[in-house]
């Protein structure tokens, strides 16, 4: 991989914004999961670059963290919450009930690579348990039958329906993009 | 109810900047920045005796006033919310963010900050668009930047996102993570508020506590401290989950007590179920039973009780819960989100997930209760073995940080309480309620109408 144009600039600007440029490995890591859907070898490698530091420490933050991709996965991802609240009501069941409709276990992708399922800890939305994101969608109070439904879409590569909202619905500006416009900065040059 | 932060959730689209200021929105800051002084507004939030809302209770104004004379110095949100049960600061996020942008902004003209970082979690999408959409249109609108609405005042905000470790919502382990490393906590002392982020003095607060920083500069510090209880002021967000018949976020005051927010605001235990056990305040906490609902929603009164108010998470469970598959539930938890620093927590919690697993599967032994107590000793040493639990034997630890504390509690509460549906485990071979819950999805739904 190697970022896009426009992404370098984004990047440059990720950059800036922090008073020490290390603080930009987890964005910049996101920027290049969100280009390439996962997070390769060269992926990490550039952002050592862009932040001179060793790509061994990329590499080393970025096992850390849960959300970093570091094979490709399926094309969409289901993300089944597990924990306490969501266990009280049904997601046991309800993980069950999605591996056998997918006909994949969890922590792995269906065999033509349409979707990646997996487990997570608790994803903050106990008042709606159980629930699960797609693709970082999330669809609470999730029913045996809405399970189907949501398998039946993303295996079709469609956004299913009943989800709370994505970004794309509300923002032109992709997700991670710079807080601060530019030029408006008042910290602006004062970065390492 | 008494709803302080949770006013305009209920309004359509109070997160786009125009809404947020037909609802009253920025204008504690205007008041803020001309006609007070950065010491004054720390004094009204001292005034008000708001504590942290994260888990710890820490005194905010105390804590504000622990800041060396030292510059830079920086200002950092903990938007991590991971703990279980927990799901009012991403609902705040969600629905409010500019109270939470003009909070900081606040905070950080109080504290003579230029630079300050919101820390969410990476899996909050949507909540993470709202927070960097609604910074840049309060760059837009002249409340960030330099000279602020006309002031000398210059402040940057940072939209920071996670990427999935619970540790992170651990303040030294945020601030690891916020400087491009592996989330790992660090020893205290020293303190952030001496030794933050890149070794600055640092103040680290939660969004919940910072969202109440506007109402307490509109209204007063007075103001404030005349709700809730003499030593727990104000209003408090639990997230009420589980086996309840309405759960959801509920604004109290402090001194509300469980059995009025589980029944008033909650409707009850589901489908009139008895009450089996209660996580007061996080997975991290020791369990309450029907005889401790009468605790008032206090820090001091649920101390007192043995446990913590912590985040505010309050978990229900009724009769039908089996408490060895609940407990391992909140282990696996711990074990999975251990940072691995420190041997005590990355074995022991590891080690208590198998046994409780292998007792809930029916391949318990008879020496594993004795074993998991010995287990949990190994972190916290002053663990009894016997009766109820109480949060203060997990002091003092052998670990930096209170994650592998927290997993002691989540298995040895219910194991002291329950200690014979423990045994009937290994007796039987097998989990008397081997449907563990006992319901699917649908019958919840149908039992909620």
């Amino acid at each position: 991989m190697s970022f896009s144009a426009e992404n370098r600039r984004i990047a440059d600007r990720i950059v800036a914004q922090y008073p020490q440029s290390e603080s930009a490995v987890l964005p910049l890591l996101h920027l290049a999961q969100s280009q390439d859907g996962w997070l390769s070898p060269d992926g990490m490698r550039e952002v050592a670059e862009i932040l001179g530091l060793e790509p061994a420490q990329v590499f080393s933050v970025a096992s850390f963290y849960t959300m970093y991709l570091r094979e490709p996965a399926g094309k969409k991802i289901i993300s089944v919450c597990n924990n306490i609240s969501c266990m009280l009501q049904g997601s046991d069941e309800l993980l069950e009930r999605i591996e056998h409709r997918l006909g994949s276990k969890c922590g792995h992708s269906t065999s033509g690579g349409e979707v990646y399922l997996e487990e997570v800890e608790c994803l903050a939305a106990c008042g709606g348990a159980p629930c699960l994101q797609v693709d970082g969608e999330y669809f609470e109070n999730v029913t045996i039958e809405a399970a189907d439904s949501i398998v039946d879409s993303a295996m079709r590569g469609e956004r299913p329906e009943g989800g709370k909202g994505l970004p794309s619905d509300f923002y032109s500006e992709p997700l991670g993009a710079p807080s601060i416009p530019e030029g408006l900065g008042a910290n602006e040059g004062e970065g390492s | 109810m008494t709803e302080v932060l949770l006013t305009r959730i209920s309004e359509p689209e109070a997160w786009r900047i125009d809404r947020y200021k037909e609802l009253g929105g920025y204008e504690a800051l205007a008041k803020a920045l001309k006609s007070m002084t950065p010491e004054e507004v720390a004094e009204e939030v001292k005034t008000s005796e708001i504590r942290g809302r994260g888990g710890a209770g820490f005194p905010t104004g105390v804590k504000w006033g622990f800041l060396p004379d030292v510059y830079p110095r920086y200002l950092v949100i903990n938007a991590d919310e991971g703990e279980p049960g927990t799901f009012k600061d991403r609902e705040l996020i969600e629905f409010d963010p500019h109270q939470l942008v003009e909070g900081t902004i606040i905070a950080a003209y109080a504290l003579k900050v230029n630079w300050s970082a919101i820390y969410i979690r990476g899996e909050m999408v949507l909540g993470a668009a709202r927070l960097e959409n609604a910074v840049r249109d309060a760059y837009g609108a002249g409340y960030l930047g330099k000279n602020i609405l006309g002031t000398e005042f210059d402040l940057d905000i940072v939209v920071h996102r996670g990427a999935g470790a619970y540790i992170c919502g651990e303040e030294t382990a945020l601030l690891s993570s916020l400087e491009g490393q592996r989330g790992e906590p660090r020893l205290k002392p020293p303190f952030p508020a001496v030794e933050g982020l890149y070794a600055k003095p640092t103040i680290v607060n939660n969004v919940e506590t910072i969202s109440a920083v506007p109402h307490i500069v509109n209204k007063g510090g007075a103001w404030y401290a005349s709700l809730g209880t003499e030593k727990s002021r104000g209003t408090k967000i639990f997230s009420l989950s589980g086996h309840v018949n309405r759960p959801g976020n509920y604004e109290v005051e402090l001194g509300t007590t469980f059995r009025s927010l589980i029944d008033d605001y909650g409707l009850g235990v589901r489908g009139g179920n008895k009450l089996k056990a209660v996580i007061p305040g996080g997975a991290s906490s020791v369990w309450f039973v029907e005889e401790d609902l009468d605790t008032p929603l206090d820090f001091d009164a649920i101390a007192a009780a043995g446990s913590m108010l912590g985040s505010g998470a309050v978990i229900v469970m009724d009769e039908t819960t089996c408490a060895v598959r609940a407990a391992a539930r909140l282990v696996k938890f711990f074990s999975h989100e251990s940072c691995g620093q420190c041997t005590p927590c990355r074995e022991g919690c590891a080690w208590m997930y198998k046994i409780l697993t292998r007792i809930e599967e029916g391949a318990g032994r008879s020496e594993d209760l004795d074993l998991l107590l010995s287990v949990g000793s190994g972190i916290t040493p002053a663990l009894k073995t016997e009766g109820r639990m109480a949060m203060s034997e997990v002091l003092p630890y052998t670990t930096i940080c209170v994650l592998g504390p927290s997993a002691v509690t989540a298995m040895a509460a219910p194991l002291r309480l329950f200690r014979e549906e423990f045994e009937e485990h290994i007796r039987l071979g097998a989990c008397p309620k081997a449907a563990g819950t006992g319901i699917t999805t649908q019958d919840r739904k149908a039992s909620r109408g």
